[in-house]
């Protein structure tokens, strides 16, 4: 007897939180309105480490029916969830740093309009995101997919009286559409050939032996990298993200970097069977993954506003955990997408709270020296810039080394994956290291209108360090960066392993100068997603140069950003118009705008509208048919004052027809 | 007891509404006593019309609460009525949606109110004898007596351009029925009945003396009035024209029922009578829908006006429909059903919360607004809800339907299931952006800045629809347990056509 754990109650709590305040917050005080908010989100992240706790009894997956949601002849999709080591940690990363950022955000919202508003929205986040990690068929998947796209897009429009505000989360809604559609294609092959969308069922449907074996799978995984590339942020469907840092900054940390953003990447490992065995989706997965991560980090360089910056890092980030799926690194990108969820998150909301201290200024060349007046901000942000930077023993030096080095040795990695990966280490410290240097060394350059209102967000004046209750989850996070790789990739591996199929998995060789010997059996096909390829190489060595790709960024950084401020601009002249099209972001937004919504526009207005609707059918009917014209002109004079007579002939013609129409049926 | 009660249900849901509108009209012409007893009286019908769900035999196939008498010897006509699976939900969305556009008129039909409500209800009858009659004759009879009340609520209670608009609407789908009328007749002159069993049974024996000749003629009769009425692509240039005009619970009794009433006549006359034909002439018809789909939503996009924009999203959400019937798929025609009436609340709401603004501001040009929702958040958020629902959002009504349509037209035919899959992308275009514009940034024009939130009637009107909204995408088993038996025993004869599938 397994035992039922009511996982159906972690999501639920989430959403009894939203309905409360949704409904009746607007009535509640602050603290009313916190104190349920926190309850609910507190509770469902208690409930996760209690489900934690009873893991090891489990035989995974472990498997909780509620009801059939949809059933329609033979299909049929339940409301089941799924426990497997997999959305164990998505659980735990969901509903952990969910809750220290609902806490945060008590302190940095507190002094706005809508306050009921925005925790609604957030725990209707968690309840969506939580349904799409404890899933157990793609249908479910979608209903959490789709619904944190919405809270996404109520979150980013949360200042709506704002215009960018209410474009950036209209733009991210339909953007994300363009994915999932690719999604929903997907989910209809799977139907047609698999009859089901249960991950188990799909997973023993999923082989090579079906008719047109892996071009189907080929197909399918394509269409889900569709979707992932919509809901993470990857070329050509990133645009949205940058625009999302409209939102109030703890959305920015939760949604848009820690957890809703790596949804893409959860899902392509979840659907590890199908890519397993379509090499072909996998190498588009890496190399969308790899071309991302450079791009984005290339950008990131060139932005001058705080959140901003790591909104381009967040993409570029993603894009190394769809490197890791496309080597079959699974659990490697997984890793990431963990020890991400801590940095990102932290950096994002230390972020916030510069902000906070300078009173909405986002925008960092007014800013610099904050070091001594907001120490711990400073020193949280310090802990995650470290991170991400990829120094050792921190956090993101783990799993991005985990990466790197798999996507190198892996049966589906390539050198260039790694050359690519590595460059774009150096270009993730370079520009990491650029912010902190500004935000926090030199002098500071505001205007000393720290009562400056960027978003009407803060409203006090003199630079000054957050309160109590935002600090406390920035340590918090601070100290997971810190620590939360020490794991070690190779355990974490170990843990996730039955998640990514027991029977296949095969241990990587832990030590440098270990690899195989060109006699060794690579394994024939299908291809171990773990399996490695026949390369000499020596794991230290990749680890090294990594390692010296983030210090060289750090030291590129201090020499322009600390010592010669006078530098970046002279290079920029230097480059001209090079710099200028990175400055623009390759300018995307412009070429998606002129090549696809200004056609889209005007051809439905001039082409369908007027062209087609008024001036061929409409103008066809009311030429050719002069009869009815002439009727209708006919009728309007015998509407004229006497709206009666006018029901009386509608009612005289339509008996008139009855009675044709018995005179020729008794014919 | 219940036997005797099953017999006569369908006629009493039928003729309430009739009865009610005889009482006001003998009644002293007093407007709020009218209104009054209009709601009651359709409530009334309402909850008589739960008895269908409540009773209606899920594992039974074919018809249910029957009634046939004679009514006319000759020619022979009968009073034949019965639902199944599929229409008895057709009956209940109309019998739901006519107290809310009772409500929804409560404050804003001040002019000849009783007449309006006369009107009203005789509609109601004339539209639940649609989706009832078993007998070819009863059902034109109701089928055309749909058409005046309908003409007159636009013409006498319209704004703007209203007799145009009704007399556009009235002719357009007047000629269209005039192919089903010859279609029915040529069909009594074979058979001698007008009964929609016998006619079947007869086509389907394959003894039709010239059938085989007239079937395409007779399949178009059929299909001419319905694709009219849906209105498919390109028959479709009525309906706005009528939505603009016409009074707010004109358009949603309009969109909510009456342009289901061609696409229950595809699938039960069409389907029901030339499987053969509906075969065939599947693939082009697809290729229509599909384009009311796309057009319809990209045309949507750039409509200046609300209500113009929600009349051509019903041309859209529509093609829907006709995309999954012509599916011949379990999951099509599941889920054609399920968008009638998905479609049928969330647009029904949609137009009644466009004919809230313009009683606050007597226009629906888009540009006219801008900021609302900080001075009617209430209002916003129903908004918001019912446009949500409209685009598709999962665990809401219009998802299932969609991604059962959809589902099923990709196993028909796969590129035309990626086509209508890409209606999810439009669909969020053109709403979002209208509401972006009527809702988000500042407020632009002053006389906005004081709009009053909505009120006691408006809110009843408003709620029952997000509620089924939400129940619908929950709990769709609610509803499928009933359609899913009628489709599978519609589809029965395309399984034995098996061998002439077109599809794929």
């Amino acid at each position: 007897m397994t035992p039922n754990l009511h996982l159906w109650l972690i999501p639920v709590l989430a959403l009894i939180g939203a309905a409360i305040n949704g409904l009746f917050g607007k009535r509640f005080s602050r603290q009313t309105v916190v104190a349920v908010a926190l309850l609910f989100s507190g509770a469902a992240f208690a409930f996760a480490l209690w489900v934690a706790s009873q893991f090891s009894s489990l035989t995974t997956p472990h498997i909780e029916t509620l009801a059939t949601w949809i059933r329609a002849g033979e299909f049929r999709a339940d409301f089941a969830f799924y426990l497997d080591q997999l959305s164990l940690v998505m659980l735990l990363v969901v509903t952990g740093v969910g809750f220290l950022i609902h806490i945060y955000s008590v302190g940095y919202m507190w002094e706005e309009g809508g306050f009921y508003r925005f925790f609604a929205y957030l725990n209707l986040f968690m309840f969506f995101m939580l349904t799409l990690v404890l899933a157990s068929n793609y249908l479910l998947m979608f209903i959490g997919w789709e619904g944190v796209g919405l809270a996404s897009y109520l979150l980013i429009g949360f200042w709506f009286t704002k215009d960018s505000a209410a474009a950036a989360g209209k733009k991210a809604f339909i953007v994300n559409r363009i994915g999932d559609f690719g999604f929903l294609i997907a989910l209809f092959l799977m139907i047609q050939h698999f009859g089901s969308l249960d991950f188990a069922q799909v997973a023993r449907g999923a082989s090579p032996a079906l008719p047109g074996g892996e071009a189907l799978l080929t197909t399918i995984g394509l269409l889900l990298m569709v979707g992932a590339a919509g809901k993470s942020a990857q070329i050509p469907l990133y645009v949205w993200l940058p625009d999302a840092m409209e939102g109030p900054t703890p959305v920015s940390a939760l949604i848009h970097a820690a957890t809703m953003v790596t949804a893409g990447v959860y899902m392509v490992s979840r659907s590890h069977v199908i890519f397993e065995h379509a090499p072909g989706a996998m190498m588009v997965v890496a190399i969308i993954g790899t071309l991302t991560a450079l791009f984005a980090a290339t950008i990131g360089m060139c932005q001058t506003d705080i959140k901003k910056v790591l909104a381009y890092s967040t993409v570029s980030q993603l894009g190394y955990m769809f490197i890791a799926c496309g080597v079959g690194a699974f659990s490697a990108g997984i890793f990431h997408l963990m020890t991400h969820a801590f940095f990102k998150g932290l950096l994002f909301l230390a972020a916030g709270s510069v902000i906070h201290a300078v009173g909405g200024e986002q925008d960092m060349r007014k800013m610099g020296g904050l070091r001594t007046k907001i120490p711990w901000t400073f020193w949280t942000m310090t802990a995650g810039t470290f991170a991400i930077a990829g120094f050792p023993p921190l956090a993101g030096f783990f799993s991005k080394d985990a990466i790197l080095f798999k996507a190198f040795t892996s049966t589906y990695g390539s050198w260039i994956y790694w050359a690519i990966g590595v460059f774009t280490a150096f270009l993730t410290s370079f520009y990491m290291f650029r912010q902190w240097f500004s935000t926090f060394f030199g002098e500071y350059r505001g205007d000393d209108r720290a009562d400056f209102h960027g978003h009407g967000e803060h409203g006090h004046g003199g630079i000054h360090e957050s309160p109590a209750v935002m600090l406390v989850p920035l340590v918090i996070l601070a100290l997971l960066s810190v620590c939360g790789g020490w794991i070690g990739s190779e355990r974490f591996d170990k843990f996730l392993a039955p998640a990514f199929h027991a029977s296949e998995f095969t241990p990587v060789v832990q030590h440098g100068a270990m690899g195989m010997g060109p006699d060794t059996v690579v394994p024939a096909t299908p291809v171990l997603p773990t399996g490695r390829r026949d390369v000499e190489v020596s794991e230290t060595l990749l680890t090294g140069i990594s390692v010296a790709a983030a210090l060289l960024g750090f030291l590129l950084a201090g020499q322009l950003y600390y010592r010669r401020r006078d530098l970046p601009g002279k290079i920029a002249r230097a480059l001209g118009g090079f710099y200028e099209t990175v400055l623009h972001k390759y300018y995307v937004d412009k070429i998606y705008a002129a090549v696809f919504v200004k056609p889209l526009i005007e051809g439905s207005t001039k082409l369908l509208w007027h062209g087609i609707d008024r001036d061929v059918i409409d103008a066809s009917i009311d030429n050719s048919a002069d009869g009815a014209r002439e009727v209708s002109d006919a009728v309007r004079h015998m509407q004229s004052g006497n709206i009666r007579s006018y029901a009386g002939w509608v009612a005289a013609g339509a008996a008139l027809v009855i009675l044709y129409m018995v005179w020729v049926g008794t014919r | 007891m219940t036997t005797a009660l099953d017999s006569t249900i369908l006629s009493l849901i039928a003729f309430i509404p009739l009865a009610g509108a005889l009482l006001l009209l003998i009644m002293p012409r007093r407007d709020r006593e009218a209104r009054w007893l209009a709601l009651g009286v359709s409530i009334v019908a309402f909850l008589a019309s739960l008895h269908l769900p409540v009773h209606l035999v899920r594992s039974q196939a074919g018809f249910q609460f029957e009634i046939n008498r004679q009514w006319i010897s000759n020619p022979n006509i009968h009073y034949h009525m019965g639902v199944d699976g599929i229409s008895m939900w057709l009956v209940v969305l109309t019998t739901f949606l006519t107290p809310l556009c009772v409500l929804i008129s409560w404050k804003s039909i001040n002019d000849r109110v009783k007449e309006f409500f006369i009107i009203l209800l005789v509609l109601e009858t004339a539209l639940i004898g649609v989706f009832t009659a078993l007998d070819l004759f009863l059902f034109y009879f109701f089928w055309e007596a749909t058409l005046i009340p309908m003409a007159l609520l636009i013409g006498m209670y319209g704004h703007g351009r209203k007799v145009y608009a009704a007399v556009k609407f009235f002719l357009y789908t007047m000629i269209a029925s005039m192919f089903m009328l010859a279609a029915i007749l040529w069909l009594y002159a074979k058979t001698g009945t007008f009964d929609f069993g016998s006619v079947q049974a007869a086509i389907r024996s394959g003894q039709l003396e010239g059938f085989a000749a007239a079937a395409p003629w007779l399949f178009l009769g059929f299909f001419i009035a319905f694709a009219v009425k849906v209105p498919l692509f390109p028959f479709h240039t009525w309906l706005p024209d009528a939505h603009v005009e016409a009074p707010t619970a004109g358009s949603v009794l309009l969109a909510g029922v009456l342009l289901k009433m061609g696409t229950y006549g595809m699938l039960r006359f069409n389907l029901g009578l030339f499987p053969e034909q509906s075969r065939g002439n599947a693939p082009w018809i697809m290729v229509l829908a599909l384009i009311g789909i796309i057009y319809g939503a990209l045309v949507a996009m750039v409509q200046p006006n609300l209500k113009k924009l929600i009349a051509y999203s019903s041309i859209s959400h529509l093609g829907f429909v006709v995309l999954g019937i012509f599916s011949f798929t379990q999951a099509g025609l599941d889920g054609a059903t399920f968008v009638m009436l998905a479609h049928g609340v969330s647009t029904g709401a949609l137009f009644m919360l466009a004919g809230i603004l313009y009683e606050r501001r007597h226009t629906y040009e888009i540009a006219e607004f801008g900021g609302l929702a900080a001075p009617m958040p209430v209002y916003a958020t129903f908004f918001l809800f019912i446009m949500l629902a409209s685009v598709g959002l999962p665990l809401l009504n219009g998802f299932i339907g969609e991604f059962l349509v959809l589902s099923g037209a990709f196993r028909a035919r796969a590129l035309y299931g990626v086509l209508g899959a890409t209606g999810v992308i439009w669909s969020a275009c053109y709403l979002l952006w209208m509401y972006q514009r009527v809702f988000f940034g500042k407020v632009t024009h002053e006389v906005n800045l004081t709009l009053a939130d909505l009120d006691g009637s408006e809110r009843a009107a408003l709620w029952p629809t997000a509620i089924v909204a939400l129940v619908m995408g929950v709990a769709p088993l609610v509803w499928l347990n009933a359609i899913d038996p009628a489709v599978r025993s519609a589809l029965s004869p395309f399984t034995q056509l098996a061998s002439k599938v077109v599809g794929r």
